[in-house]
């Protein structure tokens, strides 16, 4: 008997520890939904800053990061299917594809800091972009690029070998197999893995610092060589390069508040479209 | 369709070039002996100074604090999780760590920077809370997910068989656990610390926020430190382009790719070669 008293004592412990975890991520959201939600209104939300930042809404940065992130999109979206399409459905396992794995892995552990020096070097300066809403598209589409690419490859191998097998018997061909027959049922888990990787590009502030970002520009972009506020940096600047931080501290919170909403209906909206489907798909 | 799949490989290419071609001017003036001593005085009257030392100790104070912090609660996190954990607590509980996962590190920063500095401050009666120790703490939190996701698969991919052996021999539940089950788990909760070290090393805007960005030479946790990420961060926005301060801070940015890619293949082949077994 004393030894399952000891043994019980200590799952509590272990139970108590990994609540602790649970709590603080717990309290950091409530901290910052508490004290960020006085400060929204429809003025924060659709006005431009003035003074500096100090004062007015914070429109420009959340149209900039939308920009960035559909930009983002637009490029690894197409690029990160097609790649999971081909190493999932097409490939013989062989020397090419373990290089492709290689170089996925890889890319989803450079830094993404590392990810802003190669967007300057090569988009801001050597092709000329400067500092603007397609350098930091660009930049953001690369670092989210191994998140689709899995995503995407997990959802295709999901997809049962008998509906390739029974399309390839009636005589279609390769493509049209995986056009009708296995594309469609692997497309939810594709666009799921896609939004968990537009999150992170929605949050992402290094990357953006040394590709896009202005400090303070109160319009709104008009082409995509424009430079353009974004929620993550203005958080940033409000923080820790404003003069009067102490002051401009409701704006802090409730700069933190929008960008952690617009971040968690992303991620959120994976977990529930993940569990619906696989409920859905149940092979 | 096998272009697109070069794409990834493309762009690691791509990145070394850049990375290198923006870096190599460092090599003929002043030097690359100029990036190993002690001194990051990038900006002076007198003579500017790259030494990289101060930096790469900012970077593996801060890791090691935030490793010997990550070890212990997100293995056990991980173990409660997969194996004590009942039904609908699992249900509840994933989801919620996937959701720390997501939370944008400028947020953690922020949080950091205004809640939980002044509580280091106090704590530890310092003049500062802008220490080592806060990045880590907070760079520990955001590794967690990758460490608890990467152990629970390791913990629930050991054979049912040997639980199932060491419960018949009459091994308690706890000793199968932690005798059992966690030691045939090993390599892959290794592998997973090690890929949640690559992102604590990676890891920048929480370090620029909260670590006070001292460039010196110090062991002591409740010390300001400066990281190798910080660093690019904070001084990329004022540097001219071209100039030798530039190119230094690009050398910074290729040992950072290099440590984190040998960590990442180093995790790799310990995750492949357990699943081979």
């Amino acid at each position: 008997m004393k030894k399952s008293i000891s043994e019980n004592s200590v799952f509590w412990a272990v139970r108590f520890i990994t609540y602790s975890i649970v709590a603080i991520i717990g309290y950091i959201i409530f901290d910052i939904v508490i004290k960020g939600l006085p400060t929204i209104n429809l003025e924060f939300i659709t006005g431009f800053p003035r003074s500096s930042g100090s004062e007015g809404g914070i429109l420009p940065a959340i149209v900039g990061t939308v920009y960035l992130v559909f930009g983002a999109i637009l490029v690894s979206l197409p690029l990160g299917m097609a790649s999971a399409i081909y190493l999932s459905e097409y490939a013989k396992q062989g020397r090419f594809t373990r290089m492709i794995r290689l170089a996925i892995v890889t890319l989803a552990g450079v830094p993404s800091i590392v990810f802003g020096l190669f967007g300057l070097g090569l988009f801001v300066i050597f092709l000329g972009f400067g500092a603007s809403i397609i350098s930091g598209s660009f930049t953001l589409a690369f670092m989210i690029l191994p998140t689709i690419i899995v995503s995407s490859e997990e959802a295709l191998q999901a997809v049962p070998k008998s509906n390739r097998e029974g399309s390839l018997a009636l005589g279609a061909t390769e493509w049209q197999t995986i056009y009708k027959n296995v594309l469609p049922y692997a497309l939810p888990g594709m666009f799921t893995g896609s939004i968990l990787g537009v999150g992170r590009a929605a949050g992402e502030t290094a990357p953006i610092l040394l590709t896009v970002a202005a400090f303070f520009l109160p319009r709104l972009p008009s082409s995509i060589f424009d430079q353009v506020m974004a929620l993550p940096y203005h958080l940033y600047i409000l923080a820790t390069q404003h003069p009067e931080a102490e002051k401009v501290l409701p704006l802090q919170y409730g700069t933190a508040l929008v960008l952690l909403i617009l971040v968690l209906i992303f991620n959120l909206a994976a977990i529930f479209l993940r569990s619906y489907f696989r409920k859905k798909y149940k092979w | 369709m096998s272009i697109a799949a070069s794409a990834s490989i493309i762009i690691v290419f791509l990145i070394f070039i850049f990375l290198l071609k923006e870096a190599i001017p460092f090599i003929s003036n002043p030097g690359l002996n100029e990036l190993f001593s002690s001194n990051w005085i990038p900006v002076s009257f007198q003579k500017e100074q790259f030494g990289i030392y101060p930096l790469i100790s900012g970077s593996v104070l801060v890791t090691v604090i935030a490793t010997v912090l990550l070890i212990p609660f997100g293995v056990i996190a991980a173990v409660y999780i997969s194996e004590i954990a009942l039904g609908f607590e699992k249900e509840i509980l994933k989801p919620f760590i996937e959701i720390l996962a997501g939370i944008p590190s400028v947020v953690i920063g922020f949080f950091g920077l205004v809640v939980l500095s002044p509580i280091i401050k106090g704590l530890f009666n310092l003049n500062t809370g802008l220490t080592a120790l806060t990045g880590a703490v907070l760079l520990a939190l955001m590794a967690i997910p990758t460490v608890i996701t990467i152990s629970e698969d390791a913990i629930r991919s050991v054979p049912k068989s040997y639980k199932e052996a060491s419960l018949a021999l009459g091994a308690s539940r706890l000793q199968t656990i932690f005798r059992i089950t966690v030691p045939a788990a090993l390599p892959g909760i290794i592998a997973a610390i090690m890929l949640g070290m690559g992102r604590v090393i990676g890891e920048t805007m929480v370090v620029l926020m909260v670590t006070g960005n001292a460039a010196k030479i110090s062991w002591n946790p409740f010390d300001s430190v400066r990281t190798m990420t910080a660093t690019i961060a904070a001084e990329m926005g004022e540097v001219a382009i071209g100039s030798t301060h530039y190119s230094a801070l690009f050398w910074v940015g290729i040992i950072l790719m290099i440590i984190t890619f040998g960590l990442n293949i180093v995790a790799q082949k310990v995750l492949k070669k357990y699943q081979m077994r």
